[in-house]
């Protein structure tokens, strides 16, 4: 239960001058909702912020649509190096996304005024693949589940759980509440998550990471976990994007840390899990539990859509596909696969001719947008698969359809099949 | 809980002004907007809750915890510029994601949701049913009600 004595927000000359409406009534504006959420996580001064990414530039209705286009009109400009996250179009394949034209054009114009705001027109919710990331330790503004959780843990900087207005209004002041993640006493693990008894060829499954982070994000909820027993020749940042992913879906996990081998951890060494931390085993059957609570279709079933890329697929993660793909064996014509990834990364996967080859065995590639967000598969599409725990955990709801989750290898297996495939000793 | 009369009052800190007045819901379960409610009518939509199909419109929710996406600050400023928000909302933890969203609407129509902070015994303190007045102002906040339409489910305090 929340306490409600309440906290003194101390603002120094030049927070209050940007509230003053010295800076402009844009800055002002976005000031009055960065001082409202320091109030409302009893924070007792702002900080400096080095970059911001934003997710509200995918279209939730008419009031986003306003929100932005006040600022803009009011002239704000973002002061740090902005990221935007997915928008609810395709902005390089027009017709992609089946939206109707009302909301089409709406979703357009949200882009342009995020454009017009200052924002890089990156369009992906995995900014941690393009140039130029934060460094560990420094404080950033970042929204998106996922990218929250990849930068607090992966990258080691200091985010909280930023939404939406509060991604942009950080964006245009450079401040933030000194709270939460920020914050480095609340950083450190309250739980470990002991993963020995999980053999590591399970865990050389990227999907294998999405059922853990299932499992994580039900354990922990909102704590701070620390995984140990795990061999740091395993993990790769995809594996972690995928878990991480995952966790932010399943739970409200923004940071969690593997012992040896995220940031964090590896600094602390030794003294990380401290003694008489709460533990708890993690086994291959909860992570068998997990994959099959997010399936809702069986084996043999018609597969009719694959889908990789949630988050949008890294460069890394296109080679890898690359070399299940090499012998060129066609899908199944029934069976349409879907890649999501950043029109950055599919810039250098077409260079390294991964792209061409992903797409002469018959997979379509989307960028700027996902595809369990907007009208983008088939509407005949009854069931499809998935590496992806954040797909699998929202596609059902959001598209009303069946879902399996599988390995890179089972979901082209199953692609070229036209049905489902299991490979039960990937699990094993 | 104070009391004068039949008239019967909690208090609060505000988190976000303004004045609401409604019938009472108690959520059985946390709620994301996103996700969870219909954009264009304030009702329940989430399969796995316990209240689906129930409208949020013109109540006065009370949420014990929160849950949920941080697109629920687009969704809740949009059902507010759509006139399909509640009346209040009574906040048992400090939902940053809710608070945003009626913060931002305010910023652009000027139509304030109040959104109010209660700690556990204030919580304790309100009725199960009933309509209730919500007051939010910079130097307090209170949730009010007259005891007659409190007695259908009397309340142990």
């Amino acid at each position: 239960m929340a306490a409600t004595r309440s906290v003194e927000l101390w603002l120094n000359a030049e927070d209050e001058a940007k509230l003053a409406g010295d800076h402009g009534p844009g800055v002002a504006m976005a000031m009055r909702l960065v001082v409202a959420l320091a109030r409302v996580s009893q924070a007792t001064q702002l900080i400096d912020i080095e970059s911001a990414h934003i997710d509200g530039c995918l279209y939730h209705g008419q009031a986003g649509l306003d929100f932005i286009e006040k600022l803009v009109r009011l002239g704000a400009k973002v002061t740090v190096p902005t990221t935007l996250n997915v928008s609810s179009l395709d902005l390089l394949h027009p017709g992609l996304v089946r939206l109707d034209p009302i909301e089409s054009a709406a979703a357009r114009r949200l882009t342009d005024a995020y454009v017009a705001i200052g924002a890089r027109a990156t369009w992906t919710c995995a900014p941690y693949q393009l140039a130029g990331r934060p460094e560990a330790g420094t404080d950033i503004a970042w929204a998106e589940s996922n990218a929250i959780v990849f930068a607090n843990s992966v990258l080691g900087a200091r985010t909280a759980r930023y939404g939406d207005f509060a991604d942009v209004c950080a964006a245009v002041t450079g401040r933030v509440p000194l709270a939460g993640l920020h914050i480095g006493e609340n950083r450190a693990p309250s739980l470990e998550l002991d993963c020995s008894s999980i053999p590591d060829r399970v865990l050389d499954h990227d999907a294998a990471w999405a059922a853990l982070g299932c499992v994580v994000g039900r354990e922990v909820g909102e704590q701070v976990a620390i995984l140990t027993g795990i061999a740091p020749a395993v993990v790769d940042e995809d594996r972690l994007k995928a878990m991480g992913a995952t966790a932010a879906s399943g739970g409200g996990v923004a940071l969690f840390h593997v012992a040896g081998v995220t940031p964090e951890a590896v600094e602390a060494g030794g003294a990380w899990p401290c003694a008489g931390l709460p533990r708890i085993e993690l086994t291959p059957e909860m992570l068998r539990a997990a994959r099959d609570e997010l399936t809702t279709a069986s084996v043999g079933d018609e597969l009719n859509a694959v889908a990789f890329g949630t988050p949008h697929f890294s460069l890394t993660e296109f080679a890898k596909l690359a070399e299940v793909l090499r012998d060129r064996v066609p899908f199944d014509p029934s069976c349409t696969v879907w890649i999501s990834t950043s029109r950055e990364v599919l810039a250098q996967a077409k260079e390294l001719g991964y792209a061409q080859l992903c797409e002469a065995v018959g997979a379509k590639l989307v960028v700027d947008t996902c595809t369990y967000l907007v009208p983008i598969l088939a509407d005949s599409v009854r069931t499809a698969m998935t590496t992806s725990g954040k797909w699998a955990w929202y596609a059902p709801a959001n598209m009303g359809i069946n879902v399996v989750l599988g390995t890179l290898t089972e979901c082209i297996a199953s692609a070229r099949a036209g049905r489902v495939i299991r490979d039960e000793s990937s699990w094993q | 809980m104070s009391q004068a009369g039949s008239e019967r009052s909690v208090s609060a800190v505000s988190l976000c002004l303004g004045v609401g007045f409604g019938e009472i819901l108690w959520l059985d379960d946390p709620l994301s907007f996103w996700g969870g409610t219909e954009l264009d009518t304030g009702v329940i939509t989430d399969v796995h809750h316990p209240q689906q199909g129930v409208s949020l419109v013109g109540r006065v929710v009370v949420m014990g915890a929160s849950r949920g996406s941080s697109s629920s600050s687009s969704v809740l400023a949009e059902q507010i510029r759509a006139a399909v928000a509640p009346a209040a909302i009574l906040l048992g933890s400090r939902d940053a994601i809710v608070t945003l969203g009626a913060l931002a609407a305010a910023e652009i129509y000027g139509t304030r949701l109040p959104i109010l902070l209660l700690n556990e015994s204030g919580m304790a303190g309100l009725p199960r049913s009933g309509s209730v007045t919500v007051r939010a102002a910079e130097d307090g906040a209170s949730i009010c009600w007259n005891l007659q339409r409190d007695t259908l489910t009397p309340h142990s305090m």
